[in-house]
């Protein structure tokens, strides 16, 4: 009996399907996480290339504009809550517990749960498109009275896949806070946590306070659209404009949420590869709280539009331009960090110096958005979608690539194919740009966003982009090879894998055992 | 070796984008890669903050690209260099926390001063209510020598015909494709106009961006925006905020007039509408050749967009070919028309946007086109169902 106990304590990962399906191995529903969010990724891609071949050419050829709506909206919708989100609960669910010495998550029931309600939510979203009247139309931002009055039928069912959404967010992140509360190993204080540990903790903070916002929305369109109430109709003496005050303060933490672990992840790779310690660590962690809190009260610059009074516009005007100065306090504590450091360029930090480079100009355009009166000129432009996804694909999820780059051959115990990878680095690089650098020249030039054709005027930055954005989905199928190859096998990896690598990660075996810090590590 | 190779691309990148633009004849309307000056002064204040903050942010990068491409050349591993142990400096980081704190404040002025000027609609010349529609603008003058004038601007038949699904028609052969409509907004030169925006069903955005702003057009809502053109000339924008299938196909034209053709043109304006509603009120019996080509025009502007140039329908909006509403008793008919339908928000009521002649015109039209075969339908049979 003694022997089944001792080998119950410290089994392996079991074998077979169900191995997947009941799990609460902190390890695998890492993984789990991270193919859910690679999946999604090529999915919402492949919405992307259709909007994309659409826009190739001036005229309708591929696809009518209602199906053109739809993709819009299911491209943005998949990404953000399909992707980017599950892959960064999918590197927290990896790396946390090793990185604070603690064997698993605090709840891995809960875990296990949090993970398994996405394949269900992204299914019933995606099957939206398969109903009658076809599926959500009104972009990822839902406003009403065209997500609510005027929206098709499928929409209810789109409505409580946000619902089940919002139910694994705020799962995952109350494991994610009672793990690094309660769980730290002996000497492991909050000020000694790796960043990447510190911006999860404040992001999932932020989760807690803006999920239910989020719910509370979808609620109200559910009732406006089948019980009768008016919350959202103004014919009713609701208000279309509450639906927008709703949605961005969810919508704005939503934005940190995607981004604050990517500032994480690159604070730990620049200093491994700068062979420095991260230059100001403290003001790093003071930051992001800043920017966390900041997050709360910008909400309505999304909507410099809508009519507010000129005083609500100028609080919300100075309250977003003042996010630079803590964004930018981080960008210069990175580049001091790799000031006379001694560095090498291995592909995480490729990857991570794209992200510096490619996610600050993301925020310059971000602060010329904040500035109301010129912001009338590129509200709803292509700018504004340039704006986006230089922060959230060159953004976040260069950053997610980084840390795969950063952490697989700890995860496979293999490294992974240097030229594999450079290939993808360096397609990716140069498609990404040629994909959304010219959107901010049509913005400027008048192009408004969510529309499927467009005057001759505007044809040679849209078949730039468009011939951008299919090198970039393609590249990403190198991504997928060299991971699968690295998963197969590999030159073996060493337990620091990094010269410069520190942190408890970092001192276990590679590949990381199924069962790690069964006993605490002791931190000095 | 990777900084060589990333500078290769950056050049490549830039030098494709100067390729592009510089080998390009661009149509006038539409700057190539600048946000535009614009006609007003509130457009030329966007545009001049505009170029502000984007040296500022070109300076700001030069500075710290510049630093961390210099760093990445000469703080690297294999020409030697050993990492220095220094990580925090509680100098610097009030440095460059202050200094980006006083470029915000530096910026925030201009920015406050012109936001003041955006939203200061007080005392205006003229006013111009701004309705909106799913898909088309409706323009109604409040008071001046236009007062009165109401009228609906939609996308223009040459630009509608080739956006059609594989139209087979050269969209860069048609003159202002997508930017031009069929009733323009008139406003004279001069004079401080304010438009009192609204919709009727969902939010649109009322956007030309020669005058500098953009005002969602909200149901329930009026907002306020003003705008004074000093040179005659015809501007275009666009709708801005996603408003349902068409939404990339709702125009805004605005032509500027002088003083006096202005008047003019509001006096012609002003009989024309007369001579519409005398038309429309009279108790006269139209023939189905009158009714069906009237007809035709009102279909193209109305009802096409969902119910289709053939009457087949398209996804959630049902056909009018053959189907049991446009073959059957006439009342029913126009009732959805004049009313809207009591089950499907997206059919809109009708009879707030056209007159009797238009109505029964567009009824007939669609009872006795594509094979449908249902009799004509007069004025006073709307007039009495309303």
């Amino acid at each position: 009996m003694s022997t089944a106990h001792a080998e119950h304590e410290h089994h392996g990962a079991p074998s077979g399907l169900l191995r997947w399906v009941f799990t609460t191995n902190h390890k695998d529903i890492g993984t789990l996480y991270l193919w859910f969010a690679f999946a999604m990724l090529l999915v919402g891609g492949s919405f992307a290339m259709v909007i994309r071949l659409e826009l190739l050419q001036p005229g309708m050829q591929w696809v009518d504009p209602n199906f053109f709506n739809s993709m819009t909206t299911m491209h943005g919708l998949i990404m953000v809550f399909g992707a980017i989100m599950p892959a960064f609960v999918g590197l927290a669910n990896w790396l946390v517990p090793m990185m604070i010495g603690a064997p698993d998550m605090a709840l891995p029931r809960m875990n296990n749960w949090s993970f398994w309600i996405l394949p269900f939510a992204g299914t019933m979203l995606l099957s939206t498109m398969f109903m009658e009247g076809g599926g959500p139309n009104f972009g990822w931002t839902f406003y009403a009275p065209l997500s609510t009055t005027y929206a098709p039928a499928s929409t209810d069912f789109f409505i409580f896949a946000v619902h089940m959404l919002g139910f694994s967010s705020i799962m995952g992140s109350i494991n994610i806070i009672a793990t690094i509360m309660n769980m730290r190993a002996p000497g492991m204080t909050l000020m000694k946590m790796p960043l990447f540990v510190w911006t999860w903790l404040i992001t999932a903070f932020l989760l807690i306070a803006v999920m239910p916002v989020l719910a509370g929305a979808v609620t109200m369109m559910l009732t406006d659209r089948n019980f009768g109430t008016s919350f959202f109709d103004a014919a009713g003496g609701g208000d279309p404009v509450l639906f927008q005050h709703v949605f961005w303060f969810f919508g704005h933490p939503e934005v940190y949420i995607m981004i604050l672990p990517a500032f994480g992840i690159v604070s730990q790779i620049i200093p491994t590869f700068a062979r420095k310690r991260l230059f100001g660590y403290s003001s790093m962690v003071y930051a992001t709280a800043s920017i966390a809190f900041l997050s709360f009260i910008v909400w309505a610059h999304h909507m410099f539009t809508v009519g507010m009074p000129v005083a609500g516009e100028l609080f919300f005007l100075y309250a977003t331009v003042l996010i630079a100065v803590p964004t930018g306090v981080k960008v210069f504590n990175w580049v001091a960090t790799m000031w006379q450091g001694s560095m090498t360029f291995e592909l995480p930090m490729k990857w991570a110096l794209a992200f510096v480079i490619l996610f600050t100009i993301g925020g310059f355009s971000g602060l010329m958005l904040g500035i109301a009166p010129v912001d009338f000129q590129y509200h709803d432009t292509y700018f504004v979608v340039a704006h986006f996804h230089y922060v959230l694909v060159t953004g976040a999820l260069f950053s997610i690539i980084a840390a795969v780059y950063y952490w697989l051959p700890k995860w496979t115990g293999h490294m992974y194919s240097e030229s594999l990878g450079n290939w993808h680095f360096w397609t990716s690089i140069v498609f990404v740009n040629i994909t959304f650098f010219p959107q901010h020249f049509l913005g400027l030039a008048g192009m408004p966003r969510r529309i499927p054709d467009y005057n001759a005027a505007f044809a040679d930055f849209n078949f730039m982009s468009s011939i951008g954005a299919f090198g970039f989905g393609l590249a990403q199928l190198l991504f997928l090879a060299l991971v699968i190859k690295c998963i197969k096998g590999g030159e073996k990896a060493t337990d620091q894998v990094w010269e410069g690598a520190e942190g408890l990660e970092w001192e276990i075996p590679s590949p990381a055992p199924y069962h790690t810090f069964a006993e605490a590590p002791e931190v000095k | 070796m990777s900084v060589r190779k990333l500078k290769q691309a950056v050049i490549a990148l830039f030098s494709s984008v100067l390729v592009m633009t510089s080998s390009h004849a661009w149509a006038a309307e539409i700057s190539s890669l600048n946000l535009r000056k614009g006609v007003t002064e509130v457009s030329r204040n966007a545009y001049d903050l505009h170029m502000i903050v984007l040296w500022i942010c070109v300076v700001i990068g030069v500075v710290v690209f510049g630093a961390m491409i210099y760093s990445m050349f000469a703080h690297r591993k294999s020409k030697g260099a050993v990492a220095a142990s220094f990580h925090e400096s509680h100098k610097v980081e009030v440095l460059w926390t202050v200094i980006p704190f006083i470029i915000l404040i530096a910026l925030a002025i201009p920015a406050t001063k012109n936001l003041l000027l955006i939203e200061d609609a007080s005392n205006p010349d003229m006013t111009i209510k701004v309705t909106s529609y799913q898909w088309k603008w409706q323009y109604e003058y409040m008071d001046g020598d236009a007062e009165g004038v109401k009228f609906f601007s939609s996308l223009d038949k040459a630009s509608n015909d080739a956006r059609a699904m594989n139209s087979g028609i050269d969209v860069t052969k048609v003159a202002h494709y997508l930017n031009n409509v069929d009733n323009e907004l008139v406003i004279p030169t001069g004079k401080k106009v304010r438009f009192l925006i609204t919709s009727n069903d969902v939010i649109h955005s009322w956007w030309v961006p020669d005058f500098g702003f953009k005002k969602d057009a909200i149901p329930g809502y009026i907002n306020e925006a003003w705008t004074l053109v000093e040179d005659a000339g015809t501007y275009r924008g666009k709708c801005a905020e996603l408003c349902g299938k068409d939404h990339g196909f709702m125009p805004i034209v605005v032509v500027a007039k002088e003083e006096g053709d202005y008047k003019k043109w509001a006096a012609a304006k002003k009989a024309e509408a007369d001579a519409a509603a005398a038309a429309a009120s009279s108790d006269k019996t139209w023939s189905k050749a009158e009714l069906m080509a009237k007809g035709a025009a009102v279909y193209g502007t109305s009802c096409a967009a969902c119910h289709q140039a053939n009457g087949e329908g398209t996804g959630p909006f049902p056909p009018l070919k053959g189907s049991a509403l446009a073959t059957g008793p006439a009342a029913g008919h126009i009732d959805i028309v004049v009313n809207g339908s009591k089950t499907n928000p997206l059919m809109a009521a009708y009879g707030a946007q056209l007159n009797d002649l238009d109505l029964a015109a567009v009824i007939t039209y669609e009872r006795n086109s594509w094979g449908n075969d249902a009799g004509i339908v007069q004025p006073k049979d709307v007039k009495a169902a309303r």
